[in-house]
């Protein structure tokens, strides 16, 4: 099979799961890279360790991402080079662009992929129900695109690809204009640096009751973060939000409270060294990262700790 | 301003939902069923720039649609269409009879939902942003109009946003957290029952994917705590203390 992966960028930096999209690709067959900029030469000698070959679109153009430039180059490559799959990381930049570009190859699309069989046609592997359920997908036709999970494709082999010029530019302006990058906001506490962090989810019900999480992170000597629908409903701030789109913590404890555990929470927290979660719903995807499950209401269980911690 | 609303009737993913008897659907008998939460926030910037702006709200639904519609009018969009075929897992269908729909209708902008809350494909509306032709963003959190053209904010990774502006017509994925949703009131309960709800019947031609298996995923479980209240309260209390988190 011919696999192409489209590696992804920002402030200078090669996104590392373009080398997981790799690792995928080699399985499948025949490897083949594409990196998109304005100067990427960087990125091609990085990717060529584990790419058959590596192809260069640049452009001055191409300096920031923009879907319009990104689908039209790519078209002009792929039907040159026909592809049996194209690999896009499943990211802010992949999942955006990734639909429009099936839709103009005629291809199925599958999002979030986290495994793929292909012994027998295409069959992709996902998540659905916020992590509670899998389904897999087969494609009904070739070329199909996948849009990949992060860390889902972890190992794979090493290579020493060709690095080629497409000499491909857009063949018109983008009707979409990139402005700017906004930085985040720099809040009163920085959840980074804390060792103990409790971290509340939907469970938490009403804004009235994050002071109650806020006694417990008192006691504990830590601070109180959230996970995304927390943070939407204004109940804190957003850059107490724990996630791929918020921040990545690594404390000494994470209390997760009322927290199902979705994928865009859980990669900006698994990494804790100790996880202890309590939530009602006994299939919340939170189990599957904690290291210590209570299938319980927080309401019950925060106030006996409260009482036991101010009593020791 | 007109702006048409994609609004799905999704189960609620933190209800109880399991896997059906033949192994290839979701089974959601209990499940509780309401707008989609990120369409709800789509509903809702569409109708805050109606009120600004004036012009009109368009809301689509496919599938058993119609309760969302009804709130959705509620909430003070101006009339709906559903389309009221099975929809599965093969987003294509969902955006060729969305296409269809909404062929007669001339618009400034379409909102959907960054991706549904129990399918999370995040695929119905850029897959209809291709077929139509149109300039789009995702994951959009705030929204200025211009002369012509919206100015969008969208969410990238680690708190970062990316800034971009597009010509109209143009077609945005809403991310949750970009207003709050307003509560539907009794008296837009009883204007919604006047409001046009249009049943369109179409059969989608495309058919991209098929569902080989669907399960429960295999997880590593966290070692649980079990026992009243006080007991777990205790056993929690002496992991911290043994691993020197509190004296």
């Amino acid at each position: 099979m011919k696999v192409f992966a489209v590696a992804e960028h920002r402030f200078g930096e090669l996104n590392p799961l373009s080398i997981e999209l790799l690792n995928l690709a080699n399985k499948l067959g025949e490897s083949n890279a594409v990196v998109i900029g304005k100067d990427v030469g960087k990125f091609a000698a990085e990717l060529a360790k584990y790419a058959d070959k590596v192809w260069k679109i640049e452009d001055a153009s191409l300096e920031n991402y923009n879907p319009e430039l990104y689908i039209d180059v790519l078209l002009q490559l792929f039907q040159n080079e026909k592809p049996d799959v194209v690999l896009i990381g499943n990211t802010a930049q992949g999942a955006e662009y990734a639909p429009y570009l099936a839709v103009k190859m005629n291809a199925p699309i599958v999002t979030d992929v986290v495994g793929v069989n292909s012994a027998n046609g295409l069959v992709a592997s996902r998540f659905v129900m916020q992590g509670k359920i899998m389904v897999d997908l087969r494609v009904k036709s070739m070329p199909c695109v996948l849009t990949i999970r992060q860390g889902a494709f972890k190992e794979g082999v090493e290579k020493n690809g060709q690095i080629v010029d497409a000499g491909i530019k857009p063949s018109k302006p983008a009707g979409r204009k990139f402005l700017e990058y906004v930085q985040p906001e720099a809040g009163e506490v920085d959840i980074t640096k804390a060792n103990v962090i409790v971290a509340v989810g939907r469970g938490i019900e009403d804004a009235a009751n994050i002071s109650l999480a806020e006694e417990l992170a008192n006691a504990l000597g830590g601070v109180v973060a959230g996970s995304r629908p927390v943070i939407d409903n204004g109940w804190l701030p957003k850059d107490r939000q724990v996630g791929i789109s918020g921040k990545v913590v690594k404390p000494k404890l994470y209390l997760a409270l009322g927290i199902s555990g979705a994928f865009q929470h859980v990669m900006g927290m698994k990494d804790s060294e100790l996880i202890i979660a309590v939530n009602k719903d006994p299939e919340a995807p939170i189990f599957g990262v904690a290291h210590y499950g209570v299938v319980a209401n927080l309401f019950d269980i925060v106030p006996e700790l409260l009482d036991k911690l101010k009593g020791k | 301003m007109k702006i048409i609303v994609l609004a799905k009737h999704a189960p609620d993913p933190q209800s109880e939902v399991g896997v059906a008897a033949d192994g290839k659907s979701l089974s959601l008998g209990t499940a509780v069923f309401d707008i989609n939460d990120w369409d709800r926030y789509a509903v809702e910037e569409a109708i805050r720039i109606k009120e600004k702006m004036g012009g009109e709200v368009v809301v689509v639904g496919v599938g058993k649609s119609e309760d969302t519609l009804r709130k959705c009018l509620a909430m003070g969009a101006d009339r709906a269409i559903k389309v009221p075929i099975e929809s599965g897992l093969d987003a294509y269908q969902t955006a060729e009879v969305i296409c269809e729909a909404i062929k007669n209708e001339k618009f400034d902008m379409i909102f959907a939902g960054l991706m549904s809350q129990d399918l999370n494909n995040s695929l119905v509306g850029v897959i209809l942003a291709a077929m139509l032709n149109l300039p789009f963003a995702t994951a959009v959190t705030s929204l200025e109009i211009g002369n012509g053209v919206v100015t969008v904010r969208r969410e990238i990774e680690g708190g970062y946003q990316e800034a971009v502006q597009l010509p109209m017509p143009c077609l945005l994925t809403i991310q949750s957290g970009i207003n709050e949703p307003r509560y539907v009131s009794v008296m837009g309960i009883k204007k919604a029952k006047t409001k046009e709800l249009k049943e369109v019947n179409i059969t989608p031609k495309s058919s991209t994917v098929e569902v080989a298996k669907m399960y429960l995923p295999p997880v590593k479980k966290a070692e649980l705590i079990t026992g009243d209240p006080s007991q777990i309260a205790a056993k929690i209390i002496a992991i911290l203390k043994d691993r020197g988190l509190i004296g």
